[in-house]
């Protein structure tokens, strides 16, 4: 099943036009703030009624302009996940887990039930009331309430925005296994890259109202246009298989053409394992660095160059296969002549490792 | 009751009896103008909130003859719910209708207030949780302005009590029939020797006050408690 948006829609100055497909798993809308994200997601909620558009979720239309079709929120099957969890004060963590139960139109069985109380871990939680749990507590929460009104699609509008890095990393995972344990289509707002790269499925940039760039995480985040030039954020993604292990402690990683040496991966030879690397984290040489403790020195070709009015420039790169963005100055660049075409090699400094529970950025091993 | 002559009990009684029904008699219509003017848009809006206080700013007795007028025998309400049996004129039914219009904008000011306190996100994620918007309303809403209504429902209960004026206007004070506590209380002293029998109504009137505002105060403690998720 598929969600199919097409909305255009104009408040004030601000002009929406989009449309995208979002395909089984998570769609990261993707952009910064003012781009029209929450503003899709209402859309497509109901919450907001746009001028036109076309919005439909597998052969069910939501809204059709053109055929006068409009869903009311409460006829959509939805589980929207706010970024601000919106419990109900006055009921229990149990009661608000049934609250969508009460309306779906066949009633859930209660092994559903437990399996997502067991999936989230908030089974301790259930007599208490929202006032007593925590920020994060109340997300979980908030997630199995969205999850158990037996939704045809999940919204999620920044659901850890809201929370601090500690606890935004208790949640990701709950994402990751529900994206990869439901045939239900998930739209996930996000301006954070890391989410994006851990996430997406498929990615759709927005800017000013439109669709800039869409397509797999590894594609969009890979493309210098699509990344603000801007201090931070910036970063490709590489799908990569774990290769062997060493007995020093480090593990190997098969990306396309190149190894990636990282300090240990729990996982079997074989698994695939998403990488994060920040644009910051590269450096760039126009020959092989020598004398250098840096283990992951590869060879790379200039894709692009995308050069900036401040004092950065962002470096698309082909490595082996694998599209890999690199941010230098720009100072460097000019005295590095670097231009599009060139082989050059990108010396890694760290990466993010999507493994089981907590991802974090790694300093790579040198 | 021993401490109070038969007649001063009747007053005492239909006291209670008209402000009871003259505060669940305007809950529901309370609750919905209330609604209606925290929540929607709609023209006419400020007129009708200027309708809703005006008991509160006109003298009683205004508002008091206005009725006779239109739920008189004759009136042109009045006159058509005879008809069907229903009389408000000089009976103790038309007392509790001038104490709920007299106690109705303290009502709806109470109860509107608890409205828009509710974050109607909230509300909105009910809905998209598949609540109907009368359902939201009656599993999201509601519980959560229960204090207010509480609030405004015995601040309508005390002023029901105490209304004289617009009660003396449109029913007179007929005894059994209309004569409420502050109407005995007023008829006492008018009267040679009434002095005591009007002593012993002020204080069950100043009882009845303050038993109903502790109550409230310990309801909505309670009810805020609940509401608040702690």
């Amino acid at each position: 099943m598929s969600l199919t948006v097409e909305l255009s829609h104009r408040f004030g100055t601000f002009a929406l036009d989009a449309s995208f497909e979002a395909p089984q798993g998570v769609t990261v809308l993707f952009g910064r703030s003012g781009s029209g994200k929450t503003t899709i997601v209402n859309a497509v909620a109901g919450l907001l009624r746009p001028d036109a558009g076309r919005i439909a979720v597998g052969d069910r239309v939501l809204f059709d302009s053109a055929r006068r079709v409009w869903l009311p929120t409460h006829r959509r099957r939805l589980g929207y996940i706010f970024q601000d969890a919106r419990l109900f004060p006055h009921l229990t963590v149990r009661q608000n887990l049934a609250y969508g139960r009460w309306f779906a139109p066949n009633v859930g069985r209660s092994e559903d039930s437990a399996r997502v109380i067991e999936m989230l871990g908030i089974g301790a939680l259930l007599d208490r009331r929202p006032g007593a749990l925590s920020g994060g507590e109340r997300q979980r929460v908030a997630i199995g309430r969205a999850l158990l009104a037996q939704p045809q699609l999940i919204l999620a509008d920044e659901p850890l925005a809201a929370l601090d890095e500690a606890r935004k990393s208790e949640i990701l995972p709950y994402f990751e296994r529900l994206r990869d344990e439901t045939s239900v289509p998930i739209l996930y707002v996000s301006h954070s890259p890391a989410e994006v790269a851990r996430l997406a499925t498929s990615v759709v940039a927005l800017q000013d109202g439109r669709v800039a760039r869409q397509g797999s995480a590894t594609e969009v985040l890979g493309d210098p246009e699509v990344t603000p030039l801007g201090p931070g954020g910036a970063g490709a993604v590489l799908e990569t298989t774990v290769a062997t292990h060493h007995p020093d402690g480090l593990t190997e990683l098969q990306a396309g053409g190149v190894q990636l040496l990282v300090p240990q991966v729990q996982r079997p030879p074989g698994a695939r394992v998403r990488v994060h690397v920040e644009a910051q984290d590269v450096m760039l040489a126009i020959r092989r660095p020598e004398g250098i403790s840096a283990l992951n020195v590869l060879p790379a070709r200039i894709l692009a160059l995308r050069i900036g009015d401040g004092p950065g420039a962002l470096v698309q790169l082909d490595v082996g296969g694998n599209l890999l963005l690199a941010r230098v100055t720009r100072r460097s660049a000019t005295v590095l002549g670097l231009q599009t075409g060139q082989e050059v090699f990108a010396v890694l400094k760290a990466v993010s490792v999507a493994k089981d529970g907590i991802a974090g950025r790694g300093i790579l091993p040198h | 009751m021993t401490l109070l002559s038969p007649e001063e009990w009747q007053a005492v009684a239909l006291s209670l009896r008209v402000a009871l029904w003259a505060t669940l008699g305007g809950l529901p219509v309370g609750i919905l103008v209330a609604y209606a003017l925290a929540r929607w848009e709609f023209p006419g809006k400020q007129i009708l909130n200027g309708l809703v206080h005006l008991p509160l700013i006109l003298p009683p007795v205004v508002t008091g003859y206005l009725l006779l007028l239109t739920f008189g025998t004759r009136g042109p309400i009045g006159s058509v719910l005879q008809d069907i049996g229903i009389v408000f004129a000089f009976r103790w039914t038309g007392a509790a209708l001038a104490a709920g219009i007299m106690a109705f904008p303290l009502m709806v000011r109470a109860i509107r207030l608890s409205i828009e306190a509710v974050d109607p996100k909230l509300e909105q994620a009910g809905a998209t949780l598949g609540a109907s918007p009368l359902w939201v309303f009656a599993t999201v809403t509601l519980p959560l302005v229960l204090p207010g209504i509480l609030a405004g429902a015995i601040l309508a209960f005390a002023k029901a009590m105490g209304e004289f004026g617009a009660t003396i206007t449109f029913v007179s004070n007929i005894p059994g029939q209309t004569q409420t506590l502050p109407s005995a209380i007023y008829a006492f002293l008018q009267v040679p020797g009434g002095e005591a029998s009007a002593l012993r109504l002020v204080v069950v009137s100043v009882v009845i006050a303050m038993t109903a505002l502790m109550l409230s105060e310990v309801l909505s403690r309670r009810i805020a408690k609940r509401v608040a998720g702690a």
